[in-house]
């Protein structure tokens, strides 16, 4: 019986170090490549040498793709928008969820089903209308030291930022959590004469740590990865975020045969400090991906 | 004095719900504009610009056509013709008669999507479809979610189960198996480009493991293509569904083993009969959410392959791609958009009414 079960214990750790060499192999690949001359990635392919960063290791792939490359304006453009989805979107859905779980107004039960009926909308559905429409939206402009309207989202940041700011799943998250958190603390501030704002601001917000994490992470994440819209709505390369950015640098090179050793370093670059922050708050983004199975 | 305390009470009470009432407005406003704005407007354009031939940027108005885009995209036909064993191009010549748009049959424009000849060769039968290229497209996507649901699920499943289990290093495990989740699929594609090249690491794994291996160019092979993308994208995203299963086997009472152990059920019998039943919900969120994502297959086909070679890869979501932004058929793409939002709202009701039947 002793035997037996060390016998199964031994086979499960045998499974964990062959998923755990799937999972990250490909990942070291990428990273030791990068450290790598284009000659020295193939001569190393063939043996354990391609996912370790040994023989001559330099950072001339990265210099070349920072030459190559507007690389710090596409790492800049990344961050801007998704550093103001993340904020604007925490405040505007956590706003609505505060009053959708704590005030009480007329229509609040069929706004919150109207919520759920949204998430079910994949965006692949409404690109195309959307890209037609954003077109034809107003803005003003800066043109010759004066402001202008003009006509056309397109090859703006404002068109990379404003449809995913409020988002059905983050009002939801935070709803549940604030369904948690004690009634009473609203009604004693009532009391005191507060505002429902100042509620919102001043007691809510600081108990929701958890929610705010939850959903940043989960809407950062979204942003940083974003390709399918991007790759309709900008075409100035001064606009680009990292990962169109990325294909359009792998689209161009392929023809003059692929600059392998630059295209690692330009993914390890957009990757290796995504996997970093993972790594230290990998409870808050675990806690996010087990909240969003919650919905099922 | 009672009376008036009460009736004090009351309009205080009123005017707090009058208050909270524009407050609540208030506070919702900003993010249902928001979602006014860029999710229903667009729902609804959708909805109308698939019945016209709108495109993008162009000066003419866009004019209403009825269901003629979806007639275009849906229809199918069925259709022999003669053949001349000694001559292999007379069918096609035939079947230009019939097909070619002036022509006054219903496969007036139709194209091929499947052909086969008869033994001696005097008969070839046609299927013809209004866009051949969607039904390509639709059935690349068909496989790709049904083949993706069990071995993502599944292999998710048990990488859940294992770090479950007593084994030491649970934390540092789950945090390796997530890392392809939180690589972005740009990057993911690209990396796999270098593996599944004639020189990559695909295939010094398998020449290592298979005697007298001949190297293949996955990404070029009709016939490999797309189950080197099926491979790949459940590489990156088992380990998001890992977690959910974890999640879901966390809320299983532990009691529930310990009496299974004591009525002497063995680990598979504990499996079947306490796991399993309370991983029912889990079950079908998993299973909801890979059919959607994968329905909605887009950047690895846009990064790798471009829907080739020979449209063995080309999906619902590139088509849509394809037709809207590539060729700027706006209407045309919205149809198609359309017919996708169908198709993932039907399979989510499918499979809960499915899951649940079984209850």
């Amino acid at each position: 019986m002793k035997t037996k079960l060390s016998v199964g214990l031994v086979l499960q750790y045998a499974l964990a170090v062959f998923f755990m060499l799937l999972f990250c192999l490909p990942l070291l690949f990428m990273i030791s490549s990068s450290l790598k001359d284009p000659q020295a990635i193939f001569a190393d392919v063939k043996s354990w040498k391609a996912f370790f960063p040994v023989g001559d290791v330099n950072f001339d792939q990265y210099l070349g793709v920072f030459e190559r490359l507007p690389m710090a304006q596409f790492v800049f453009n990344s961050l801007l928008v998704s550093g103001v989805v993340v904020i604007a979107g925490l405040f505007v859905n956590s706003l609505a969820a505060f009053a959708i779980a704590r005030l009480k107004f007329r229509g609040q039960n069929s706004l919150l089903v109207f919520l759920i009926a949204t998430l079910v909308i994949p965006f692949e559905t409404i690109a195309m209308p959307l890209l037609v429409l954003v077109n034809s939206l107003p803005r003003l402009s800066w043109e010759d030291g004066s402001i202008e309207i003009t006509i056309g989202w397109l090859n703006t940041y404002l068109v990379q930022i404003m449809p995913f700011i409020a988002g059905g799943f983050s009002i939801f998250l935070f709803v549940q959590y604030f369904k948690t958190l004690p009634k009473e603390l609203d009604e004693a501030a009532i009391i005191d004469g507060a505002s429902y704002f100042s509620i919102y601001w001043r007691i809510i917000v600081p108990l929701a740590g958890p929610a705010f994490a939850t959903s940043a992470i989960l809407s950062f994440l979204a942003i940083w990865n974003a390709y399918l819209w991007p790759v309709m709505v900008v075409q100035t390369e001064a606009l680009r975020p990292v990962q169109v950015g990325l294909d359009y640098f792998w689209a161009s090179t392929s023809e003059e045969g692929t600059q392998w050793g630059e295209i690692m370093a330009y993914s390890t670059l957009i990757t290796l400090p995504i996997l970093i922050i993972f790594v230290i708050f990998q409870r808050a983004f675990v806690a996010s991906v087990a909240s969003s199975g919650v919905k099922g | 004095m009672t009376t008036l305390t009460r009736a004090r009470k009351r309009l205080f009470s009123n005017s707090l719900n009058a208050k909270s009432a524009r407050a609540g407005i208030l506070f919702v406003l900003p993010a249902v504009a928001l979602l006014a704005m860029f999710l229903v407007a667009p729902v609804v354009l959708a909805f109308s610009l698939g019945f016209t031939n709108a495109k993008f940027a162009s000066p003419n108005e866009p004019e209403f056509v009825g269901i003629e885009n979806f007639t275009e995209l849906l229809s199918l036909g069925q259709v022999s013709v003669d053949a001349d064993p000694s001559d292999p191009n007379s069918a096609y010549d035939n079947l230009r008669d019939l097909t070619k748009p002036a022509a006054d049959t219903p496969y007036a424009g139709m194209q091929i999507l499947n052909e086969s000849f008869s033994e001696d060769g005097t008969k070839a039968d046609f299927t013809l479809a209004g866009d051949a290229l969607f039904w390509k497209s639709l059935k690349n996507t068909v496989i790709f979610a049904l083949v993706i649901a069990p071995l993502q699920g599944g292999l998710a499943l048990a990488l859940a189960l294992l770090i479950n289990s007593k084994i030491k290093g649970k934390v540092f495990f789950r945090t390796i198996y997530f890392m392809p989740v939180v690589t972005s699929m740009v990057v993911v594609s690209i990396l796999w480009i270098f593996f599944y090249q004639k020189d990559g690491l695909a295939n010094v794994i398998l020449d290592n493991l298979i005697p007298g291996y001949e190297p293949i160019a996955f990404l070029t092979d009709p016939n490999l293509a797309l189950p080197a993308i099926i491979f790949m994208s459940a590489w990156q995203g088992v380990g998001f569904h890992m977690i959910v299963w974890l999640a879901g086997l966390q809320t299983i009472p532990g009691e529930l083993y310990e009496a299974a152990t004591v009525d002497g059920a063995n680990k598979w019998q504990q499996f079947k009969a306490v796991t399993w039943p309370g991983l029912r919900s889990t079950f079908v969120f998993v299973l909801i959410v890979i059919s959607i994502q994968a329905m909605g297959l887009f950047t690895q086909v846009n990064v790798m392959t471009q829907g080739g070679p020979l449209d063995s890869t080309t999906t619902v979501v590139f088509h849509l791609f394809r037709e809207g932004f590539r060729k700027n058929e706006i209407g045309y793409s919205s149809a198609i958009a359309i017919v996708f939002f169908i198709l993932v709202v039907l399979i989510s009701i499918i499979q809960r009414r499915l899951t649940r039947e079984r209850d």
